[in-house]
């Protein structure tokens, strides 16, 4: 019992106090910034893995882009990835960055629905359903809730069974495999009920995008209330994102 | 000579590969491998070719260092004797031949699918009526957990047959997270596409699935990578060992309710793996490993934070693992749990942890180094009781080991070459192999290509494809509610074993 006193006083102050303005630390690749400099656009667009960057002007698709970095170290004067960690939103076309735009993206209050507001301000219960994600997104989902991140003060819990949830986080392309027991997963969920993608391969599909083993049919047949980028997520991109989907519709 | 002796990470010309008749074929492998302890199948797979099947068998020797590799043409519809009556260590590659290529064998003793692969010959098999073992007893019932689990984890179904609380049968059923990735490795031509795949194999050994990737690569276009790249991979292998090692601790402490284990290791990892954000700008290490070159030197500086990192963790790693490991409600829920056999771990030819945990020492960086592995005198961790117990054990022991490893690396930072040449481009008619020890254990990449130097083939096997065998051996006979800790203590890959 003193032993755990003691490596207990040893951790000191472990949790993030302020989720919403803290740095990130190192060279994180967030929200990028795209300058008007005059480059060789076609091998620009070539270098994209995923086919993220369309041309004339320069945009890049968050919901496709794999953070790689490749582009901004190919072409450091066009495109430079800022450490704006709060890149997640409800609006799939506030994830296509255009060329001079430098300005948070931010979810679209009036595309919150008005129950999300009502009955989840205080607390949402989330159930995970992996579709084909490699691990990464599902790891960093699990770090959300760890005493560092520590989402659980914000009443944001993940749980076991859908039925006990308020909305599903789906990860991965979705494979063939998995279609059904998602779609399943769904249906047991209560209404009302939100979900949310989480990654560039549950947005996009990203480097799965035209892989004959993927069944993305669910995400045509279902409205997506919040869209998280990155490869994997960050805990705190998904954090702040889920915060300003339950906090922000305003009227 | 029945076969070709290569090193790791070795290109040779395909027509070097001696092709023997199925006979012969099976029975020199058969032999090298029953004969030899020090032998074992790294990889056993089949590609279509003038529409025959090819079968490669790579066999490697862990007291000459080299990888035996022999082959033979078989014929669809065709029944075949199997390797699997002799060794069940070829049950699953048995199984997936049979299922991507419709080669029979008429003494397997059940050639179900292995993943419900999209480009399998037979598409009335689905996942959702996979022929489970089944049992019809008044007294024995049945439990099936999955795909879905209640965690955040990666989707596979768990079907148990249990007498009261006690496991009898556990049959694991993978296949969910199948995304096609060895197929995209030939439609995807361009090499930043193909790295973005190997980083997306498994999330969790996003270094040792791309290491294996560019060793493969580079290998294939004759590009010796320079002591600069070399050292980032090993490092970045050790440093992946640690962070996961220490998930993988806090995720047993949760499965044993042990709240300070589970937060403190849940913690520490935390620091690691913002280490590599600080290193190249993601958590998880994507973007790190390129094939003939590196976008992230390691400089004096990262290696001065790195030396503060490990300076903050060894105190407080030491601390808990000294608690966790002394305390008699741990220890009764680790001691005897998930126990494997040293002669299971031989007949289902596990490896990595999976192996060493009980008498197996089968570990790449010691028996097939790659990178600077030659240069460290390894001695790999081997335990002897295949427990849930050792297999904790293991993991504090190989993260001191690891820290060990790279703070003596750090001590002689290579220069990084500014000067580096362009890939060149894949040799023509050309079989490659690339060998890695991830965290995990034996990661094997085979590569083929074609006259023009285009990738023909390309076979991914993670450690995972056998290990997932020995946890269903395991849990046997243990109380259902063992499962959770059982389960954690091996942490094998879906996205790994499913593509």
């Amino acid at each position: 019992m003193l032993n755990n006193l003691k490596i207990l006083y040893h951790q000191g102050k472990q949790y993030i106090p302020d989720v919403t303005k803290v740095n990130v630390p190192g060279i994180f690749r967030g929200r990028p910034i795209i300058t008007k400099a005059q480059v060789d656009e076609e091998k620009l667009i070539n270098i994209c893995p995923t086919g993220a960057i369309t041309a004339s002007p320069i945009f890049i698709d968050l919901g496709c882009c794999t953070f790689c970095g490749e582009c901004a170290i190919a072409f450091p004067d066009k495109i430079r990835f800022t450490t704006d960690y709060k890149i997640a939103t409800n609006d799939r076309n506030a994830l296509i960055v255009q060329q001079g735009q430098d300005f948070p993206i931010e979810l679209n209050p009036k595309l919150i629905r008005k129950e999300i507001h009502e009955m989840f301000n205080g607390s949402l219960k989330l159930r995970q359903v992996s579709a084909g994600g490699d691990n990464s997104c599902e790891l960093e989902l699990n770090a959300c809730s760890n005493v560092n991140f520590d989402m659980g003060r914000f009443g944001i819990e993940f749980v076991a069974s859908p039925r006990h949830a308020d909305g599903i986080v789906i990860t991965g392309p979705i494979t063939e495999n998995m279609a059904e027991p998602l779609q399943i997963c769904y249906d047991a969920t209560p209404d009302p009920k939100i979900i949310i993608l989480a990654g560039v391969d549950a947005i996009s599909g990203g480097i799965f995008a035209d892989s004959p083993a993927l069944n993305r049919t669910f995400l045509k047949r279902n409205k997506i209330d919040l869209y998280v980028p990155g490869n994997p997520i960050h805990p705190l991109t998904f954090i702040n994102g889920v915060l300003s989907l339950i906090r922000e519709r305003k009227g | 000579m029945d076969y070709i002796s290569i090193k790791n990470n070795a290109s040779i010309p395909l027509s070097s590969i001696p092709v023997l008749e199925y006979d012969t074929f099976l029975a020199s492998n058969l032999y090298d491998l029953m004969n030899e302890t020090q032998n074992h199948c790294v990889n056993y797979y089949g590609y279509p070719e003038n529409g025959k099947i090819r079968l490669i068998c790579c066999i490697a020797s862990d007291d000459t260092h080299v990888i035996n590799v022999s082959s033979t043409y078989v014929v669809p519809g065709i029944s075949y004797p199997s390797f699997t009556a002799h060794l069940l260590a070829f049950e699953k590659f048995e199984r997936e031949i049979h299922e991507n290529f419709d080669i029979s064998y008429s003494d397997h003793p059940w050639l179900k699918p292995v993943r419900y692969s999209y480009n399998r010959i037979d598409n009335t098999k689905t996942i959702a009526n996979y022929p489970f073992y089944g049992i019809s007893s008044e007294e024995l019932h049945e439990v099936g957990v999955g795909p879905i689990h209640a965690g955040i984890i990666e989707p596979g179904h768990f079907r148990f047959i249990c007498n009261g609380e006690q496991i009898l049968h556990l049959e694991i059923q993978l296949g969910y997270q199948h995304r096609g990735i060895e197929q995209l490795f030939l439609k995807k031509k361009n090499l930043l596409q193909r790295t973005t795949l190997a980083e997306s194999i498994t999330g969790d050994t996003v270094v040792g699935h791309t290491t294996a990737f560019v060793n493969l690569w580079e290998s294939l276009c004759g590009f010796q990578p320079d002591r600069d790249l070399q050292f980032s991979r090993t490092l970045a292998l050790e440093l992946e060992r640690v962070a996961i090692h220490t998930g993988d601790l806090s995720g047993i402490c949760t499965d044993i309710a042990y709240q300070l284990g589970s937060s403190v290791f849940g913690r520490l990892r935390t620091p690691i793996i913002n280490y590599f954000q600080q290193w190249c700008g993601n958590r998880l290490s994507k973007s790190l490993i390129r094939a003939g070159k590196t976008n992230f030197p390691f400089t004096q500086d990262l290696a001065r934070t790195l030396t503060k990192v490990f300076e903050a963790y060894e105190p407080d790693f030491n601390e808990m693992c000294k608690e966790l490991f002394r305390m008699p409600s741990a220890l009764s829920r680790f001691e005897k749990t998930g126990v494997v056999s040293e002669a299971d771990v031989r007949k289902i030819g596990t490896v990595g942890l999976s192996a060493r945990m009980n008498g197996v020492c089968r570990d790449i960086r010691l028996t097939h180094p790659h990178d600077l592995y030659s240069e460290i005198p390894h001695q790999p961790i081997v335990k002897h009781h295949g427990d849930v117990y050792s297999r904790a054990q293991m993991r504090r022991q190989e993260i001191g080991q690891s820290i060990g490893y790279i703070r003596n690396l750090m001590e002689n930072l290579p220069a990084v070459n500014t000067n580096r040449p362009a890939l060149a481009s894949p040799k023509t008619n050309t079989f490659a192999i690339s060998l890695v020890e991830g965290w995990r254990g034996e990661i094997c990449h085979c590569a083929i290509t074609d006259e023009k130097g285009e990738l023909m083939h390309y076979k991914i096997k993670d450690p995972s494809f056998h290990n997932w065998l020995a946890l269903a051996i395991a849990v046997r006979n243990n109380e259902i509610s063992d499962f959770p800790i059982s389960n954690k203590s091996f942490d094998l890959s879906y996205s790994g074993h499913d593509l």
